[in-house]
């Protein structure tokens, strides 16, 4: 039996970009159980290319599937799924279960292609919102995410102060520089350019999958670091022992960016990887404020932001930029930088770094948001 | 014995001198334990920056908001006067910019509150004058070679720094916390050389009174 449950939210969906998206479906997983208080639930917010599997369990296929944040995610982890609610859902554009591009237009009967509507961080984050009140989850303990799910936490903080207790960000910014612009437009391009993407009207099994897997290397290249990199492959040849003189793959990184590449192709679509990257590029999380401070004044959560020292693609000083104005506005807010060669997928690759702060983190928040629950429920019984 | 007991002993003194209620920054905060007492015992607003970052996690895990940050590059994030008390304990000789750290610290809070190791305490000047070599000591228990202190100052060359610097003492506190009784003992004569440490209490000194 599958773990993914989809659900059709009840209301039509306002978008940022202006217009309604009607009889949306949102995938989403639930490892643990609300305790008596509903004081425990955690949402966690996926990456670009993630999906609602978080922890391990079965997946679509009914196989058991390791889940993405599964060093993070799960019995005993950091977020433990015997002490908390975990909720992640597939994000709004996205390609794994959500209503996305690649779905049915009810309006045509025919896939949406380049006619779904631009979607923001802020339109995944009150499909999430829809979606929860829906379960019936009012308020969350904490909202996770790392890279595009931080942005979405923080979009959470912001846009629903009261129905957040906790915020954690890892690996994330408020606002792409224009260097991580300059590569979602390299792959987005490599993608528009493809002979065998037809406008965005391909069919569902014939993927324009050279431009789409190009992207995915461009992609990995920026989620690595020098130090990595030359950790990792340092100038070794893949399965031979002298060059080739030719325009074959050689060096083992290129082997590991082809094979990338092709992984990706099988499981993601194209269009969606558009959608996804847009919908990065436009986050700003200051908005229409007249600073990211101003922004922020509003927020109730606490917060906890981890960055990683080789993380060039969201460097240390973006997320600092955040803790800054959380400080400025007397935000309860905590922040270390974590020793790490693993570039920006070290949100992935170090389970233990993180587990070290989100861990006592998520215990502390949780105390006093279970005392706060009973203190209400006991109210309630009074009345 | 409760957890009260237990704290450092000029924690104990800054805990006890901090009015209930106040905004408190602590920089160079540790594991929190100053930041735990203000926040339970005087209902105090707390936040702390550390360098270390196992530090910063420990202190996450008692529910403090602490961010690791190096005091030596200022306290850009926080306006004037956010704060009612700045706490620097024990920190002040380890920083490379001491006087810009005041003034970061007299910026950003109405008082600072400092403690801080007196190198003219009696016993250091003994160390130096008698075996001719760089006091080491339990309170100071480093070589010179490799030590974090790398500003060390006596009780006469402090009050002289923060009058330097455009601040008052407005209350000095001269300590004896090294020996046998775990105490902070209050030594009000000669403190220059009787004291081992040194707590004040420092405001800009164009600020009212």
């Amino acid at each position: 039996m599958s773990g993914v449950k989809v659900i059709r939210l009840p209301v039509d969906l306002k978008l940022a970009g202006g217009g309604y998206l009607p009889q949306i479906d949102i995938a989403y997983e639930t490892f643990g159980e609300l305790d008596r208080n509903r004081s425990n639930a955690v949402l966690i917010c996926h990456a670009l290319s993630g999906d609602s599997h978080v922890a391990t369990g079965p997946w679509v296929d009914g196989v058991e599937r390791p889940g993405w944040w599964e060093p993070m995610v799960g019995p005993g982890k950091a977020i433990d799924t015997q002490k908390y609610f975990v909720i992640c859902s597939n994000v709004l554009g996205g390609c794994s279960g959500t209503t996305g591009p690649g779905s049915t237009d009810p309006a045509t009967g025919e896939p949406y292609g380049l006619r779904f509507p631009m979607v923001t961080i802020e339109d995944m984050v009150d499909a999430q919102a829809a979606l929860l009140d829906a379960i019936g989850v009012k308020r969350l303990l904490c909202v996770v995410g790392g890279s595009m799910g931080g942005m979405q936490a923080l979009a959470w903080s912001r846009r629903y102060p009261q129905r957040v207790a906790s915020m954690i960000g890892c690996a994330t910014t408020w606002r792409l520089a224009p260097q991580a612009i300059a590569f979602n437009e390299v792959g987005r391009t490599a993608i528009l350019g493809d002979s065998g993407f037809m406008d965005g009207d391909y069919p569902a099994d014939q993927q324009p999958e050279h431009g789409l897997a190009i992207a995915r290397m461009i992609g990995h290249i920026t989620y690595l670091s020098e130090e990595s990199m030359r950790d990792k492959f340092g100038r070794r040849l893949a399965k031979r022992e002298g060059h080739a003189y030719d325009f074959v793959t050689e060096f083992e990184v290129e082997s590991y960016l082809a094979h990338q590449g092709r992984k990706f192709v099988e499981r993601f679509d194209a269009n969606t990887y558009l959608y996804m990257t847009k919908a990065m590029d436009y986050f700003d999380l200051a908005g229409d404020a007249p600073s990211l401070a101003e922004a922020l004044r509003n927020v109730q959560s606490r917060f906890l932001f981890l960055t990683f020292s080789s993380d060039w693609l969201f460097p240390t000083h973006e997320t600092k930029e955040i803790v800054d104005a959380l400080c400025q506005v007397g935000a309860e807010v905590s922040f270390a930088e974590i020793k790490s060669p693993y570039g920006h997928d070290a949100f992935l690759l170090e389970p233990e770094e993180q587990t070290a702060f989100v861990r006592p983190f998520l215990e502390s928040v949780y105390e006093k948001e279970f005392a706060a629950a009973s203190s209400r429920l006991k109210e309630g019984d009074a009345v | 014995m409760t957890a009260a007991d237990l704290l450092r002993a000029d924690l104990r003194l800054i805990t006890d001198i901090i009015p209930v209620g106040s905004r408190v920054l602590d920089l160079g905060c540790g594991d929190g334990s100053l930041m735990v007492h203000l926040r339970d015992e005087k209902e105090c607003e707390v936040r702390g920056i550390e360098i270390l970052p196992d530090r910063v996690a420990t202190a996450i895990g008692r529910g403090l908001s602490v961010v690791q940050g190096d005091l030596d590059e200022g306290l850009g994030a926080f306006p004037d006067q956010l704060f009612d008390v700045v706490v620097l304990s024990q920190t002040l000789q380890v920083v490379r910019r001491p006087a810009f750290v005041l003034g970061e610290m007299l910026r950003v809070g109405r008082i600072g509150v400092l403690t801080f190791p007196n190198f003219g305490y009696w016993r250091i000047r003994g160390y130096l004058a008698l075996r001719g070599r760089m006091p080491v000591s339990k309170a100071i228990p480093y070589t010179w070679y490799d030590t974090p202190n790398i500003h060390h100052t006596t009780l006469k060359d402090f009050r002289d720094f923060v009058v330097a610097k455009g601040g008052v003492i407005e209350r000095e506190i001269p300590l004896r916390v090294s020996g046998w009784s775990k105490d902070a003992r209050p030594r009000h004569t000669l403190p220059n050389l009787l004291a081992d440490t040194v707590l004040a209490v420092v405001r800009a000194a164009d600020v009212g009174e």
